[in-house]
């Protein structure tokens, strides 16, 4: 195949230049408080990018304290606390305090400040519109507004490590009656503290992801250029469909949960609160009558769809690389669809597999243990048919397709180790290990955040016209793929030796993580390595930071559809100009149009119209039908 | 660029796009309030003996209160049928109607029923010291008719000193064992001018009717707050879509604005209907 068959996606260089016609927009309304969805999502791209890299080194932090317990971290041990404030690491040695904010502010900021602004606002952003052939989402204003929302609510959030007590420290969850007595009392302003923020800043969040979760949605019923059924979207495109959906149902629920966390900080109202308790030694003066338990079931009502948030996205990506890369349509594209609308669905009522410890009732976890065992049907039909997709296509193995390889097993690794969590005997035992730490980053690390590698190695030439760096990117990702798996492999075994996820001193003061040996290392012992592959894993994304700022001005040029894709994003100029298209696309066919026999390219753009000859050959020509 | 089916109807489905979105905005503002009723029930079922109250409330307020929003709700439709008629003039009237009766219903709630609760007094007593005021709780009647004990005593603050409290008493605690008072009251009783004696060393807690009184008053104050804050939202939006700046839209184009206030009439139809479902659960129940 030569690159001079694949330009033909309808466009003159010049339209460029008369689509511009219209008067230019001041830098500030360009790209700063821009409407246009590609620069949105940009924004909304870099924003998420930023906050992961953050949310990782404050983990970096954390695996110091879990691997050296007590002893100073040397060089930047010394200046932390000129950043954080003096009490959180004197002489370089992390405080319990310190320690838990790192980890409640890693969960956070990974979660809603990083997989969910790169992985659902800037892909769904940049790329569903143009997948869809639409010159805009339906609500631009709507959509800046849901940026800068995400914004605040980021800001709040950073800002709550330098008020007095520093930042929230009851885990992502903040459960309460913990949360709702944290960064509370002397030294502590009653608004600007910790946990207060936390909520604040949340309710920021959350009408972001509201007012994006509109717009998408509205975005893919209306926009749909014509001849664009729904059965011929791009499987990206249906699993941001069903993520918006999952926002825009799940997020509320918590968003009430935090009002009234909030109320009981601030107004000291007991939603959650039951009578009689006793903080630091006095008993607290509330009318209690609140439940502890209340909160819990409203944040997992929202925290178990979210997890299919962080995941489907990926899942989307992945399925458009993979089809890309192995030359062939994506196998079994309906059971796709129509399993990700059945986890859609379903995640909304399996909640409670995280609350097997409150002690429900029989009938109750009875019936939560089904949901999520049936939850997992779908999620294995996905994975199985992205294998199948492979069987049997010529594989380019690009640096996106690298990426969108690896993610499979590692996603079904995730994914099989949950299984044993949806059982009740056994998550007893299994419940706050760090087994429960490695099931759900294989699926949200080298799952998730592979996938958004990928995406970004994949769409990174339509949004700039050039290419990164394939060398570069293979530098990125084998060491990126093996620390993952030195770090959170050996985890499921310290989890099942009895290691608790919370333990500050990584488990040195406990017997269960100094007894037991897994591979000759006690479960303390292997903490060291953990951290060690932590840490070279931040060296590896260095490849990945310069070649993403360096291709974006050296990169090498590209056309217009490098990847021979089909989709209908590749028939616009890279990068698309203010309204996407020159002309308005029509689609003609499905969105996985690879090897079509009898054409003498690979792919079969959306946009080409069936021609008579196809018609009548509906089934594949008699030649390539097996005797 | 323009954006399709702002104004038309996209062919195939049917709807243009802001009604879309405010369906989907209103799904999720069921969940949000859906799950402040959830708490509410969870909270209510949980709750000891005693400690959950009824009819504090001031029910012919609440009632007109709700009237008044059904009403608005009519009268939103009416402007919205007014301009597709292109009508400017009956639409501004009915417009008017809406936005004062959004602005009356906020008036009786913040300057008139929460006050009054935030003036009234409540002490619980000590589980030990509950028969000391029998006389004001009248227990022993309500355990032989296997009703609920009374553990507060509300009323008036009058005063207090180091050691006591002395209430002006609310009917229910002047008159204890009139079986009147086993059930909640149309009409609000007025504080009585009987005046009892509270030792504070008896009271488990006092304070005013505030959202610490109680998980009931919590939810009230939240559930009424954020209530109050769609009804100021859409109120904004009228009075925007009322004044001359819209006069301006409606001559460029009539339908944009007659979808604008279809759209923000959803909105505030959905407002009411939170409110159908507050005022039993609150007022009534
Ligand atoms: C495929 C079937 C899956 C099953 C059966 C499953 C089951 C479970 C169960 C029962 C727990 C609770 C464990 C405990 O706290 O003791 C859990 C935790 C978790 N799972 Fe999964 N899961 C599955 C897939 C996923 C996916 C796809 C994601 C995310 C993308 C995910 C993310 C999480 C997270 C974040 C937690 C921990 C939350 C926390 O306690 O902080 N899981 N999983
Ligand atoms: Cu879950």
């Amino acid at each position: 195949m030569d690159a001079s068959t694949s330009v033909e996606t309808h466009q003159d260089p010049h339209a460029h230049a008369a689509e511009h016609e219209h008067h230019e927009l001041g830098f500030w309304r360009k790209y700063i408080f821009s409407t246009d969805h590609k620069v949105i999502g940009i924004q909304y791209g870099i924003t998420g990018l930023l906050f992961l890299l953050l949310g990782f080194s404050l983990m970096m932090l954390m695996r110091w304290q879990l691997a050296y317990p007590g002893q100073a971290l040397p060089v930047i041990g010394k200046w932390l606390p000129h950043i954080f404030g003096a009490g959180t690491m004197p002489d370089g040695k992390m405080t319990p305090d310190f320690y838990n904010s790192l980890g409640a502010m890693h969960g956070t900021i990974m979660i809603f400040l990083g997989v969910v602004p790169l992985a659902f606002a800037a892909f769904g952003n940049f790329v569903v519109p143009l997948q869809i052939g639409a010159p805009d989402m339906t609500f631009p204003k709507v959509n800046m507004a849901s940026y800068w929302a995400l914004f605040v609510g980021g800001s709040i959030m950073l800002t709550s490590f330098f008020v007095p007590g520093g930042a929230a420290k009851s885990g992502w969850t903040s459960y309460v009656p913990l949360a709702a007595f944290s960064d509370a009392g002397p030294g502590h302003n009653p608004v600007f503290n910790g946990q207060t923020l936390w909520l604040i800043g949340f309710i920021f969040l959350i009408t972001s992801s509201l007012l994006g979760a509109v717009n998408f949605i509205t975005t893919i019923i209306q926009l749909r250029a014509k001849g664009l059924t729904w059965m011929r979207l791009p499987f990206f495109v249906w699993s941001q469909f069903v993520t918006a959906f999952l926002l825009l149902l799940a997020f509320p629920p918590l968003e009430a949960a935090i009002i009234m966390q909030l109320m009981d900080r601030v107004a000291h109202t007991s939603f959650f609160l039951p009578a009689g308790l006793v903080v630091n030694g006095a008993p607290v003066s509330i009318s209690g009558g609140g439940s502890p338990l209340l909160w819990q079931h409203l944040f997992w009502f929202l925290g178990h769809p979210e997890v299919y948030v962080l995941i489907l996205p990926a899942f989307g990506i992945v399925a458009e690389i993979l089809a890309n890369n192995s030359r062939k349509p994506l196998w079994g594209y309906k059971s796709l669809v129509f399993s990700v609308l059945v986890i859609g669905f379903l995640s909304f009522i399996v909640w409670a597999h995280h609350m097997w410890m409150t002690g429900m009732g029989t009938a109750v976890s009875a019936f939560f243990q089904t949901t999520t065992l049936l939850i997992s049907i779908p999620s294995v039909i996905i994975l199985s048919a992205f294998f199948i997709s492979l069987w049997g296509g010529s594989i380019r193995f690009t640096v996106p397709m690298l990426f969108a390889t690896a993610f499979l097993p590692m996603f079904g690794i995730g994914g099989l180790t949950g299984i044993p969590l949806a059982f009740n005997s056994a998550d007893l035992y299994l419940h706050d290990t760090y087994y429960v730490i490695a099931h759900f980053h294989y699926i949200v690390a080298p799952g998730t955040i592979f996938g958004l590698f990928a995406g970004v190695y994949y769409w990174f030439p339509k949004a700039t016209g050039r290419k990164m760096n394939d060398f570069w990117g293979k530098v990125h990702f084998w060491p990126t793929l093996i620390c993952m798996n030195v770090i959170f492999l050996p985890m499921f075994l310290q989890g099942m030796a009895g290691m608790h996820r919370r333990w500050y001193d990584g488990g040195q003061g406990w017997n269960v993580s100094n007894e037991h040996t897994i591979w000759g290392l006690t479960g303390f012992q292997w903490n060291a390595p953990i951290s060690w592959a932590a840490w070279i894993m931040g060296l590896a994304q260095i490849p990945f930071i310069i070649n993403f700022f360096w291709s974006i001005k050296h990169g090498e040029k590209v056309n217009d559809n490098p990847w021979e894709a089909t989709t209908l994003e590749w028939t616009a100029p890279s990068p698309p100009p203010h309204g996407n298209f020159v002309h308005t696309p029509v689609a003609y066919r499905g969105p996985y149009e690879y090897s079509l026999p009898g054409r003498e390219r690979d792919y079969t753009m959306q946009n080409e119209p069936v021609e008579p000859a196809e018609r009548t050959r509906r089934k594949p020509p008699a030649e390539l039908v097996p005797a | 660029m323009e954006i399709p089916y702002t104004i038309s109807t996209r062919p195939d489905t049917g709807l243009w796009n802001a009604k879309i979105g405010i369906w989907l905005f209103l799904a999720s503002e069921v969940m949000l309030f859906g799950a402040l009723f959830s708490a509410y029930i969870f909270l209510r079922i949980d709750a000891a003996p005693g400690t959950w109250p009824h009819g504090l409330l001031n029910v012919p307020v609440g009632t007109g209160n709700t009237a008044i929003l059904i009403v608005s709700s009519v009268t939103v439709v009416l402007a919205w049928a007014a301009l597709k008629m292109r009508r400017y003039r009956v639409y501004w009237w009915y417009m008017l109607a809406t936005i004062s009766c959004g602005v009356i219903f906020l008036t009786v709630k913040l300057a008139y029923e929460w006050p009054q609760k935030f003036e009234h007094f409540g002490a619980y007593i000590k589980p030990d010291a509950l028969g000391k005021y029998e006389k004001y709780l009248g227990n022993e009647r309500r355990a032989e008719k296997g009703m609920e004990p009374r553990i507060e005593i509300t009323g008036h603050l009058h005063s207090q000193n180091a050691k006591e409290y002395e209430v002006a008493l609310d009917p229910v605690n002047a008159d204890p064992d009139n079986p009147v008072m086993d059930r909640p009251h149309f009409l609000p009783l007025p504080v009585t001018d009987k005046i009892a004696t509270i030792e504070k060393e008896d009271v488990e807690r006092a304070t005013m009717f505030l959202p610490t009184h109680s998980a009931y008053f919590a939810s009230y104050f939240t559930i009424t707050g954020l209530h109050g804050l769609h009804v100021l939202g859409g109120v904004l939006v009228f009075i925007y879509m009322w004044l001359p700046v819209s006069k301006r839209l409606y001559q460029r184009n009539p339908e944009h604005l007659a979808n604008r206030v279809e759209v923000s009439g959803l909105f505030w139809h959905f407002v009411d209907l939170i409110w159908i479902f507050v005022f039993p659960l609150f007022y009534l129940l």
